[in-house]
């Protein structure tokens, strides 16, 4: 039995705004032993962070820690005075957030950052303490270890800033980081590395850990034992190969099948195509974003296009919306070129082809209530008023499974963001459009919703024989939807096909990097692919 | 959140606040009535000392000072506030549009603002005046003209926050008018910070028209104003009489009470919460 470094006792975690206060952690406990990984798992809203920081004694503003213990070492973290919790931070305890980029001070230089912990509490002298930062670079495998610490922060990439704050983390040796979302920000291929030198740095120095996350793929390579909270509240813990295994309880059932889903594939056809962009050449000012960009899809069939950020997936949406007019080559559709500005398109041109936008948050106007939005929808591009009007939009609601007599006279604020992105997708069919195109439109949603939205969206165009372009960076969600696939890189269409073809038989050698870099489910994936890669 | 449940929530600084203004502004709608004399009326001797029938007693020429205080709350805040409006018209219209469209448009109208942001504001009045004359109705435009770039300033970088919102892009791909996107996408999601900056604009433009009329090239006489006030009475000051100070004392705290009432609403439509 190995040594108890942290216990939390039935610790309550409240939040009071505008008056109210609301309970953020009912009654959670947990034990973490000394070198061991806990993941925390669990969807946005589930108390996760706000636990993860209680684990080091710390409430966000306007929140309080009401009840329970915890403690760290022996000494109970609630009780201590602030100065004595503030020696612990840096020094025994560390965090490591979502988003490195952010959390760098962008005007001094990683080595200056990386040892600056250290420094403060008076643990190293500056060249013990640079020493150690180079030999943490080396072992979390930064390229250049000796050197990289003089970088800025804006002159390294994601991966490597993320990589950078965990060296940051653990330099002084703690007794428990707290990694909170610490790969989300990254594309697949960046995630493998940074997941790969985490795990084995944590297990090299014998650090403990709790990993926040809400991917299950990724918790199941990092974590020794998981606990699955929703609501504030611990629904199940258990050992990982166990608890995936044979998880217990029916959220987490839940969790783990929502990757299930398969819409029908289509059969391949060999109609004329229905929307078709040749040789479109797009620029940001002066900055190239696309080169060339040749793509077709058939009537009612669906095409993924996946690439990572920057890929100029989303780029290409705006062409062919016509929100960017493309520099050269063209969109058509039925083979009739489409004007490249959405100014000279028609409006029969606009309502044929619609948007659904990544954030629905942004993509609503937040002063504007549900009725007035799909309202104007149906007003300007369907030309309906008065009664034909609010027919329509009960139809539209009830079609996206929502009640019209609850939700119409809501602001988006008073409402979820699944069903934000439902009020988007209605937004888009009320111009009963031929062609939909996707960005992004599940990313930034839980995994449970997401694949609600999936459903529902492959529901509406097999009833409406909608033509669809999906834009994701997620294999999965291809894998769910799509009947084509377009793979983009830098601009340049990689590698185009059927979906079976493209994905399971790769030909492109980055079409297979990114296959194998999707997390698995099995625990034993990233020893795998590592070990693959090390052949 | 009910009206009523809003004001119960505010501060007891806002409340101070919005009583002065409330009174001050009750005093000035009514002026014909609640002044004891007419604004032009010479009723006593001059600078004669308080007394039961000039509780204040009167100024340079034999005015009633208290009157003359409530016709002038007419004056200068009302002129201030038509004032602050056209600048806000003006100001928000053009800033709204240069941020949302962007391009050679935005360039053009930036170019121009700055140009007048270069030259200190008062100088460059006093020059403007000593061109067109000081009509109150020129006064008016002046001020509105040198404020408006203010108002430029800050709609435009809040629009500019605005457009690149997708909200923006979806009303586009609708083929909404220009005027439609900034009346129902724009406009709505600018108005917290114009508001407060409407009401940060009224204190400047009040004191700018106060200091104007201070040195004479404000508000003419007869017409009853605070800053002119000040001046007429000011020998007064040599003698140990507070009464000169009195329309000083009611500009800083109009000032002040306006600034107490925007804090206020900054806070709360900032989100910013205890």
């Amino acid at each position: 039995m190995s040594e108890t470094l942290l216990e939390i006792r039935g610790l309550t975690i409240t939040a009071r705004s505008g008056g109210k206060t609301s309970t953020l952690v009912e009654d959670a406990s947990l034990t973490l032993n000394r070198g061991e990984v806990l993941g925390l798992i669990g969807e946005s809203g589930a108390g996760k962070s706000t636990l993860g920081l209680a684990a080091m004694g710390f409430a966000r503003d306007g929140c309080r820690l009401a009840r329970g213990s915890v403690v760290f070492d022996g000494q109970d973290l609630v009780k201590m005075p602030e100065r004595r919790r503030r020696r612990l931070r840096g020094a025994r305890v560390a965090y490591v957030a979502q988003s490195a980029a952010a959390s760098f001070n962008p005007a001094r230089t990683l080595l200056e950052q990386t040892i600056e912990a250290p420094l403060r509490h008076g643990l190293m002298t500056r060249a013990e303490a640079e020493r150690e930062a180079i030999a943490l670079y080396t072992r979390l495998r930064l390229p250049d270890p000796e050197t990289i610490g003089r970088r800025y922060p804006h002159q390294v990439s994601g991966g490597q800033l993320q990589r950078a704050m965990t060296a940051m983390a653990m330099i002084t040796r703690p007794d428990l980081i707290v990694f909170d979302e610490p790969t989300t920000a990254l594309d697949v291929t960046t995630q493998v590395e940074v997941l790969a030198a985490i795990r084995d740095a944590v297990a090299e120095l014998d650090t403990a850990a709790i990993y926040i996350t809400h991917d299950l793929a990724v918790v199941a390579q990092m974590a020794d034992r998981i606990m699955v909270m929703r609501h504030g509240k611990v629904v199940e813990e258990g050992e990982t190969a166990a608890l995936m295994s044979n998880p217990q309880a029916d959220y987490t059932k839940s969790l783990w099948s929502v990757r299930e889903f398969r819409a029908q594939t289509k059969p391949p056809s060999s109609a004329a195509p229905h929307v078709e962009a040749r040789g479109i050449v797009a620029t940001y000012g002066d900055a190239p974003v696309l080169h060339g960009v040749d793509l077709s899809i058939q009537p009612g069939r669906t095409l993924a296009v996946i690439g990572e950020s920057g890929s100029g997936k989303s780029t290409l949406a705006r062409v062919i919306s016509g929100l960017l007019p493309a520099r050269e080559g063209e969109c058509r559709m039925h083979g009739e070129a489409l004007p490249p500005s959405y100014r000279q398109r028609s409006r029969e041109d606009l309502r044929r082809v619609q948007m659904i936008f990544q954030m629905a948050d942004t993509a609503l106007n937040p002063k504007i209530k549900v009725r007035d939005a799909l309202g104007r929808a149906l007003t300007r591009l369907m030309g309906l008023r008065g009664r034909a009007r609010e027919e329509r939009l009960h139809q539209l609601m009830r079609e996206i499974d929502m009640d019209p007599a609850i939700h119409l006279d809501r602001y988006p604020g008073e409402l979820s963001g699944g069903q934000k992105q439902r009020i988007a997708i209605a937004r888009a069919l009320a111009a009963e459009p031929e062609f939909l195109i996707c960005d992004e439109v599940t990313s930034a949603l839980d995994q449970v919703v997401a694949e609600e939205i999936l459903r529902l969206l492959d529901r509406l165009q097999r009833e409406r024989g909608l033509t669809m372009m999906f834009i994701t960076h997620d294999i999965a969600t291809v894998r769910a939807l799509a009947d084509d696939v377009v793979v983009m890189k830098d601009g340049h269409v990689v590698a185009a096909g059927q979906k079976d073809d493209v994905l399971d038989r790769p030909t492109d050698p980055y079409v297979r990097t990114l296959m194998e870099s999707a997390p698995e489910m099995d625990p034993a994936w990233l020893d795998r692919l590592l070990a693959s890669r090390a052949a | 959140m009910t009206r009523l449940a809003v004001l119960r929530s505010a501060p007891p600084t806002a409340w101070f606040g919005l009583l002065v203004l409330t009174v001050v502004a009750l005093l000035a709608l009514f002026a014909p009535f609640a002044a004891p004399y007419g604004e032009r009326e010479v009723v006593a001797g001059p600078f004669e000392v308080w007394s039961e029938s000039h509780w204040l007693g009167t100024d340079n020429l034999g005015r009633d000072m208290l009157s003359r205080l409530i016709w002038g709350a007419r004056n200068t805040i009302g002129m201030a506030l038509l004032t602050t409006m056209i600048a806000f018209v003006v100001g928000a219209a053009t800033g709204l549009l240069a941020g949302t469209v962007g391009g050679w448009a935005d360039r053009l109208l930036a170019w121009i603002v700055d140009v007048i942001m270069a030259m200190p504001s008062l100088i460059l009045a006093l020059l403007l005046i000593s061109i067109f004359g000081a009509s109150t109705a020129m006064l008016i435009g002046i001020i509105a003209a040198i404020e408006a770039t203010r108002v430029f300033r800050l709609s435009r970088a809040v629009a500019m926050n605005i457009t690149v919102m997708e909200y923006l892009d979806a009303a586009r791909l609708r083929g909404e008018s220009l005027p439609s996107i900034l009346w129902r996408e724009v406009l709505p999601n600018a108005s917290a910070p114009l508001v407060a900056e409407f009401g940060l604009r009224f204190c400047f433009v009040f004191l700018f028209v106060s200091s104007l009329s201070f040195l004479g090239l404000g508000i003419q006489p007869p017409t009853a104003d605070w800053g002119s006030m000040v001046r007429d009475n000011a020998t007064l000051i040599t003698y140990g009489d507070v009464t000169p100070l009195l329309p000083a004392a009611a500009i800083a705290l109009v000032t002040v009470s306006v600034n107490l009432v925007v804090d206020w609403v900054l806070h709360r439509s900032s989100g910013l919460k205890d």
